[in-house]
C-alpha cells in the first residue's frame, strides 16, 4: 500500500512550482512540444474551435426549421450546412475529442509512463488533424460540401459539383491523425506500464481507450480506400460505384459503413472509460464487475466490427443478409447493457458525490441508456424500415453522441482540470450548466423522436406544416442547450486566471496514478516511477479528502 | 539535429525537487523509455500495427475487386489476358529478391558490417526502382492500347477461354481497368515511399548511425518492404492470372 | 401491415420505457440513499458473477423477441403476394415518375384501389432516392441500374403522404407526393380517364420497332431464345448456371446481354443500353411479362437449344 511522491497533507504552497506548463513559455516550445500534456492541451483548443463551428451549423439548421417553408436559406445552401455540421462533428470533434484530449493527457500519467510511446507521432498526429482541419476550413469558405456526411455514391462521384475530393482529402488527413493516436496508445499500454501495473489493475479509462485505439487502427483505414475511391472516380472517372459501368453503388455503403459504424464506438467508448472513472471516485469504490466492465469494451469492439449494414436495411441489400445484420446488432447491446447495469450497481453501498463530474455521469447514464434502446428499436427491421432515415434516426444518434459522448467528456473535462490546469472550475456554474445541457438537451431531441415516427424524413430543408410544433420545440431545446455549452466555454477560461489555485495533488482524493503527482505534473510526470501493488480503485486504502483536511471547507 | 522528445528544446528539467541524472547510454535511447529494450520492442509493435493498417487499407479495395470478379468474371478474364505474364512475373521476381537483399540488410546491421548494410540498402533500392520502371512500360502500354478507363477507354477483344471467344462487355472490363489502376497505383506509390525510405536508411546507415546495440530502423522499415512485397504477391495472380491456363 | 409495425412498435417502447424508469429510479433511489454523509463510508463490492450472466441473459432474451418479431414483418414486407397488381416506378432529380400497366403516367401521384395488393417496381435515373410512405409504415431506397420492390395494401381511401428519403440533392425535400387510395369503382373512373396504352402494349410495339422480333421469334426457331413462356421460369445459361428469368434478368439482357447466354446460343445480341429509356426498358419487361401465356395465332413453339453451337437446325437465314 505505497503511497508515492508528495505527502498527504502538504501545506499549500504559494511560490510557483516548475510544470509542464510553465516549462517553457514560447510559441516554439509549445508547437514542437512531444510532452502528451501540452499536445493535449493543444488539441484541447484545436478541437473545441471545431465544436464551436460544427454547434454554429446545428444553430443554422434548428433556425431553418422553425419554419416549414424553406426561407432563412436556398435548398443548395441548406444541404451544404447539415452536411458541414455533420462532417466537421463527426470528424473534427467526436472522433478525436476524448481519445487525443483526455486520453492524451491521462493515458501515460494512468499506467505511470513518463510519456507515450512515440511522442513525435504524438505531435505528428496534431498536426495532421491541423491540416486536415484547416483544408476543411476552406472546403467551408469556399462553398462547402452538400453531400451529407455520408457522402453516398452516386450522387457524390457524379452529381454533385461541391468539393468533394478536398474535402475528402481532409478527412483522409484527420484519419491518419486518428490511426496514429490509436497506434501510439496501444502500443504504450502494451510496453509501458508502470512496474506491478498488471492489466487486471489498470484502471477502465486506460481498457476503454485500448479498445477504441484497437477499432482505430483496424477500422479508419477502410474509410480512407473508400474516400480513395471516391476521389479517383470523381478525378479520372475511373468508374468503380458507377452504374452505367457495372459498378454498384452499394459496394460504396459497404465500405463506407464498415468504417463508420465501428467509428460510433470510437466514439463512445472512451466516453464510458470516463464515466467508469467519475463514477468510482464520486461513490468512493471500486466500480461493481471491474472485469466484465474491462472485457465490455474489448467485447463492443469486436462486435462493433459484425454490425455495419444495419445502416443499410432498406438500402436494396437483400433479406437474409439483413436479418443476420438485424441479429448481430442486438449482440453489441448486452455489453452496453452491461456497463450500464454495472454503474448502477456501484451506486448501491457508495458514498456519492454530487460533485459536477458525477452529475455528467449521471446524466450519461440516463441518456445513453434512451440512445441505446432506441439503437434496439432500429436494429428491429420492421421497425427500422419505417424510422430509418427519418428524424428518429437523428434523435437516436444524438442521444448517445451528444447525451453520450459529449456529456462524459464534459464530466472528465471537469474532473480533471484541476489536475491539467491548477486551477478548478467554479462549482455552481458548473452545476448550473449541466442542468442546462441536461434540459437542453431532452428539449431539444426527444421530440424528434415524435417526429421521426411521424414520418418527417431527415435531411429536409422543407417540411409538411405539420412537423412544425416539435420543429419549434427541438429549436427551443437547443437554444437553452447552446447556453449550456457556452458557459463551461466561459467558466473554463476564467478559472485560468481567477480559478481557486489547487495546490495538492490529489484534489478529488482519487485512485489512479496520475493523483500522485503534482496538479499540473511535472513535464516527464513522475518524480520517480511507480512501483504498483495495489488493485485499480482501491477506495478503501484512500482516506476521504474530508477526513484528510478535518475542518476544511 | 536529433528532434528529441523534450520540451521543445528546453532543457529537461522534471521539478524542482528533482534533477535529471541518468548513466551514459546509447545516444539512440530516448529519454521515455526505460531501457533500450523496452524502446525496441515498442517500436517494433508500432510497425507492426501500422502493417496492419496497410493490410486494412488495401483490403478495401481487394473486396471491391472480389465482388466485380465475381459478378463480372468473363470481362475480369478478358482484361486480366490484355496483361503482359512475362512483365508481371518479372516484376514479382524482382520483389521476391528485394526481399532477400532486405533480410541480409538486416542481418548485416546486426553483425555490425556497415559496409555490407549499406550495399544492400542500395540493391533494394535499385530492385524497387527496377520494378518501378518495368511498372512505368506497362502502364505506357496500357495508354497505347486504350486501356486506360475514362473517355479514352476502348476495348473489343473477347475472352479468350480455351479458343473459344466469348464477347465481354467492355464496360465492365473498363471496370476491371480502373481497379487495376487503382491497386497497382496504390502499391507503386507504396513502393516509392519505400525506396524513399531506404534510400534515407542507406545515407544514415552509411553515417554509422547503425550498430549491433541500435538497428531497430533496418529492422522495422524492412517489415514495411516485406509487407509491399506481399501485397504485390497477392495482386499478381489476382490481376495477371486470371483463366490464363493454356 | 401499419398495425403490426405499430404494435411491435408499442411493445418495445413499454420495454425501453420500463428499463428506462427502471435505471433512472435506481440511479435516483440509490444517489440519494447512498449520498456521502458523515461517518459513512463506502463498502467495496467486487461484484457478482451470477449477476452479470443474469442481466446479460435476460436482456438477451428480450432483445431475441424484438429480432424475432421485427424479422417476421421484415419477411412480410419483403414478399409480395404473387397476385398483386405491378406498377412501374422511376425515381429521378426530384420527382415520381409513375407508369400503370394499364398506360396511366402520373408524377409524384400513385393512385391505387383500396383493398389490393400493388407492388411496385422501381428503379432510379441518377442518383440513390427512397420511396417512403409512412402512413404505411413502408420505405425502399431506388437505385440507378437495377429494380428494387416494394409491395402494400392500402385498407383505408384517403391521401397519404409520399416523401424521398435518401439525400438526392438540392430538391430532396421537395421531392414528394400523395399516395391516393380510392375505392373502386372511384379507381376505375380514374383509370378510364386516360388515353394511354397499356404499357405491355408500348413494349410489344418496342419489341418490333428496335428488332427484338427479328431475332426472338414466337413461330420459328430464332437466333435468338423464344420468349413466350419464359417470364419467371428458370433459365439454363451456356456456363452451366440456372438462374430465375425475373425482372431484374429481363432487364440485365437487354442492356447487357452477353452476361448471361442462354445454353446453346451464340452471343450475338447487341446491347440497348443507352437506346432505351427506363420507360421504355419498363414497357418492354412488362411486355415480356405478359408473353407468359402465348399470343394468340402462335404455335406455341418453346425455346430448344440447337443441337450444334454452329449451324441450328430449321432457322431462317436473316
Amino acid at each position: 500500500m505505497a503511497t508515492i511522491g508528495i505527502p498527504a497533507n502538504q501545506a499549500p504552497v504559494s511560490a510557483p512550482k516548475l510544470n509542464y506548463l510553465n516549462n517553457g513559455h514560447t510559441l516554439k516550445s509549445w508547437l514542437l512540444t512531444t510532452d502528451h500534456k501540452r499536445i493535449a492541451i493543444l488539441y484541447l483548443i484545436s478541437v473545441t474551435f471545431f465544436f464551436f463551428i460544427g454547434g454554429f451549423f446545428a444553430m443554422l439548421i434548428r433556425l431553418e426549421l422553425l419554419t416549414p417553408q424553406g426561407d432563412l436559406m436556398q435548398a443548395d445552401t441548406y444541404n451544404k450546412v447539415f452536411t458541414m455540421h455533420g462532417m466537421i462533428m463527426v470528424f473534427f470533434f467526436l472522433i478525436p475529442v476524448v481519445p487525443a484530449v483526455l486520453g492524451n493527457f491521462l493515458v501515460p500519467l494512468m499506467i505511470g509512463a513518463k510519456d507515450l510511446a512515440f511522442p513525435r507521432i504524438n505531435l505528428l498526429s496534431w498536426y495532421l488533424y491541423i491540416v486536415g482541419g484547416v483544408l476543411m476550413s476552406h472546403v467551408m469558405l469556399t462553398g462547402g460540401v452538400d453531400t451529407g456526411w455520408t457522402f453516398y455514391t452516386p450522387f457524390s462521384t457524379d452529381y454533385t459539383n461541391t468539393k468533394i475530393v478536398e474535402a475528402g482529402l481532409a478527412v483522409f488527413i484527420a484519419g491518419f491523425s486518428s490511426i496514429f493516436t490509436g497506434l501510439n496508445f496501444i502500443v504504450t499500454i502494451h510496453r509501458m506500464r508502470a512496474p506491478g501495473l498488471t492489466w487486471d489493475r489498470l484502471p477502465l479509462f486506460i481498457w476503454a481507450n485500448y479498445a477504441t485505439s484497437l477499432i482505430m487502427i483496424l477500422g479508419t483505414p477502410v474509410v480512407a480506400i473508400t474516400i480513395v475511391l471516391v476521389a479517383v472516380e470523381r478525378l479520372f472517372h475511373l468508374g468503380i460505384f458507377d452504374p452505367r459501368l457495372g459498378g454498384d453503388p452499394l459496394l460504396f455503403q459497404h465500405l463506407f459503413w464498415f468504417y463508420s459504424h465501428p467509428a460510433v464506438y470510437i466514439m463512445i467508448l472512451p466516453s464510458m472509460g470516463v464515466v467508469s472513472e467519475l463514477i468510482a471516485c464520486s461513490a468512493r469504490k471500486r466500480i461493481f464487475g471491474y472485469k466484465f466492465v474491462a472485457l465490455s469494451s474489448v467485447a463492443i469492439a469486436v462486435f462493433g466490427f459484425l454490425v455495419w449494414a444495419h445502416h443499410m436495411f432498406v438500402a436494396g441489400i437483400s433479406l437474409y443478409a439483413a436479418m443476420i445484420f438485424s441479429f448481430l446488432s442486438f449482440s453489441v447491446g448486452v455489453p452496453s447493457a452491461v456497463k450500464v447495469f454495472n454503474w448502477t450497481a456501484t451506486l448501491y453501498k457508495g458514498s456519492i458525490s454530487y460533485a459536477t463530474p458525477m452529475l455528467y455521469a449521471f446524466g450519461f447514464i440516463g441518456l445513453f441508456t434512451m440512445g441505446g434502446l432506441t439503437g434496439l428499436m432500429l436494429a428491429t427491421i420492421g421497425i427500422d424500415v419505417h424510422v430509418t432515415d427519418t428524424y428518429f434516426v437523428v434523435a437516436h444518434f444524438h442521444y448517445v453522441m451528444v447525451g453520450g459522448v459529449l456529456m462524459g467528456y464534459l464530466g472528465g473535462l471537469h474532473f480533471w482540470w484541476p489536475k491539467m490546469t491548477g486551477r478548478m472550475y467554479p462549482e455552481a456554474w458548473a452545476k448550473l450548466s449541466a442542468l442546462l445541457v441536461f434540459v437542453g438537451f431532452n428539449l431539444t431531441f426527444f421530440p424528434q423522436f415524435i417526429l421521426g415516427y411521424l414520418g418527417m424524413p431527415r435531411r429536409y430543408w422543407q417540411y409538411p406544416p405539420e412537423f412544425q410544433t416539435l420543429n419549434v420545440m427541438s429549436t427551443a431545446g437547443a437554444s437553452i442547450l447552446a447556453a449550456g455549452y457556452l458557459l463551461p466555454m466561459i467558466y473554463f477560461v476564467w478559472s485560468l486566471r481567477y480559478g481557486k489555485i489547487v495546490t495538492e495533488p490529489n484534489p478529488w482524493a482519487a485512485a489512479g496514478l496520475e493523483w500522485k503527482t503534482s496538479s499540473p505534473p511535472p513535464t516527464f510526470n513522475f518524480d520517480e516511477t511507480p512501483v504498483v501493488t495495489w488493485e485499480a480503485y482501491n477506495y478503501d486504502e484512500i482516506p476521504a479528502w474530508e477526513r484528510r483536511h478535518p475542518g476544511a471547507k | 539535429m536529433r528532434f528529441q522528445p523534450g520540451n521543445g528544446g528546453i532543457p529537461v528539467q522534471n521539478s524542482e525537487a528533482v534533477t535529471v541524472e541518468h548513466e551514459a547510454h546509447n545516444p539512440a535511447l530516448l529519454h521515455h523509455f526505460a531501457d533500450a529494450q523496452q524502446q525496441k520492442n515498442a517500436a517494433s509493435l508500432g510497425m507492426w500495427l501500422f502493417l496492419v493498417t496497410e493490410i486494412m487499407f488495401f483490403g478495401g479495395m481487394f473486396c471491391a475487386y472480389l465482388v466485380y470478379r465475381l459478378n463480372h468474371f468473363n470481362a475480369f478474364a478478358a482484361g486480366s489476358q490484355q496483361l503482359s505474364i512475362l512483365l508481371g512475373a518479372t516484376n514479382t521476381a524482382v520483389l521476391i529478391i528485394s526481399s532477400v537483399t532486405v533480410v541480409l540488410a538486416v542481418k548485416a546491421a546486426e553483425a555490425g558490417k556497415r559496409k555490407v548494410l549499406v550495399g544492400y540498402l542500395v540493391v533494394t533500392v535499385l530492385l524497387g526502382m527496377t520494378f518501378l520502371v518495368i511498372k512505368g512500360f506497362e502502364y505506357r502500354e496500357k495508354f497505347e492500347k486504350h486501356l486506360v478507363p475514362g473517355p479514352t477507354f476502348q476495348f473489343t477483344d473477347t475472352f479468350d477461354d480455351n479458343g473459344k471467344q466469348i464477347p465481354v462487355n467492355p464496360k465492365e472490363t473498363e471496370l476491371f481497368f480502373s481497379l487495376y489502376f487503382a491497386m497497382t497505383g496504390m502499391h507503386a506509390l507504396h513502393m516509392i515511399i519505400g525506396c524513399g525510405l531506404f534510400s534515407v536508411l542507406a545515407i544514415l546507415a552509411w553515417k554509422g548511425h547503425y550498430t549491433p546495440g541500435y538497428y531497430t530502423p533496418v529492422e522495422n522499415a524492412g517489415l514495411y518492404w516485406h509487407l509491399v512485397d506481399i501485397i504485390w504477391i497477392y495482386l499478381f495472380p489476382l490481376l495477371y492470372l486470371i483463366s490464363r491456363h493454356s | 401491415m401499419a398495425g403490426q409495425v405499430d404494435a411491435l412498435y408499442i411493445y418495445l417502447l413499454l420495454v425501453s420505457g420500463f428499463m428506462t424508469a427502471l435505471i433512472f429510479l435506481s440511479v435516483l433511489v440509490l444517489a440519494i440513499k447512498y449520498r456521502r454523509s458523515a461517518g459513512h463510508h463506502a463498502k467495496p463490492i467486487e461484484g457478482s458473477t451470477l449477476l452479470e450472466i443474469t442481466w446479460s441473459i435476460i436482456p438477451l432474451m428480450v432483445m431475441m423477441t424484438f429480432f424475432v418479431w421485427g424479422a417476421v414483418i421484415y419477411f412480410q414486407e419483403r414478399t409480395p403476394p404473387a397476385d398483386a397488381t405491378e406498377v412501374y416506378v422511376v425515381a429521378k432529380q426530384w420527382m415520381w415518375k409513375i407508369e400503370h400497366m394499364e398506360g396511366q403516367r402520373e408524377i409524384n401521384e400513385l393512385h391505387v384501389p383500396v383493398g389490393q395488393n400493388i407492388k411496385l417496381i422501381m428503379t432510379s435515373q441518377d442518383v440513390i432516392h427512397s420511396f417512403y410512405v409512412p402512413a404505411f409504415r413502408l420505405k425502399q431506397d431506388v437505385l440507378p441500374g437495377r429494380y428494387t420492390t416494394l409491395w402494400f395494401k392500402a385498407t383505408k381511401p384517403g391521401r397519404y403522404h409520399l416523401f424521398c428519403a435518401e439525400y438526392c440533392g438540392t430538391q430532396h425535400s421537395g421531392m414528394g407526393g400523395d399516395i391516393v387510395v380510392m375505392e373502386p369503382q372511384e379507381y376505375a373512373q380514374w383509370m378510364a380517364g386516360g388515353p394511354t396504352a397499356p404499357l405491355q402494349d408500348t413494349g410489344k410495339q418496342l419489341f418490333s420497332t428496335l428488332g427484338c422480333a427479328t431475332c426472338h421469334r414466337f413461330d420459328v426457331q430464332g437466333r435468338g431464345p423464344n420468349l413466350l413462356g419464359v417470364y419467371s421460369k428458370p433459365v439454363l445459361l451456356e456456363d452451366g448456371r440456372t438462374v430465375i428469368a425475373d425482372e431484374n434478368y429481363v432487364r440485365e439482357s437487354i442492356l447487357n446481354p452477353t452476361a448471361k447466354i442462354v445454353n446453346g446460343f451464340k452471343p450475338v445480341m447487341p446491347t440497348f443500353q443507352g437506346i432505351v429509356s427506363e420507360e421504355q426498358l419498363n414497357a418492354l419487361v412488362a411486355y415480356v411479362k405478359s408473353l407468359a401465356q402465348p399470343p394468340p395465332g402462335t404455335a406455341g413453339l418453346q425455346s430448344q437449344p440447337v443441337a450444334s453451337p454452329a449451324q441450328p437446325q430449321n432457322m431462317q437465314v436473316q
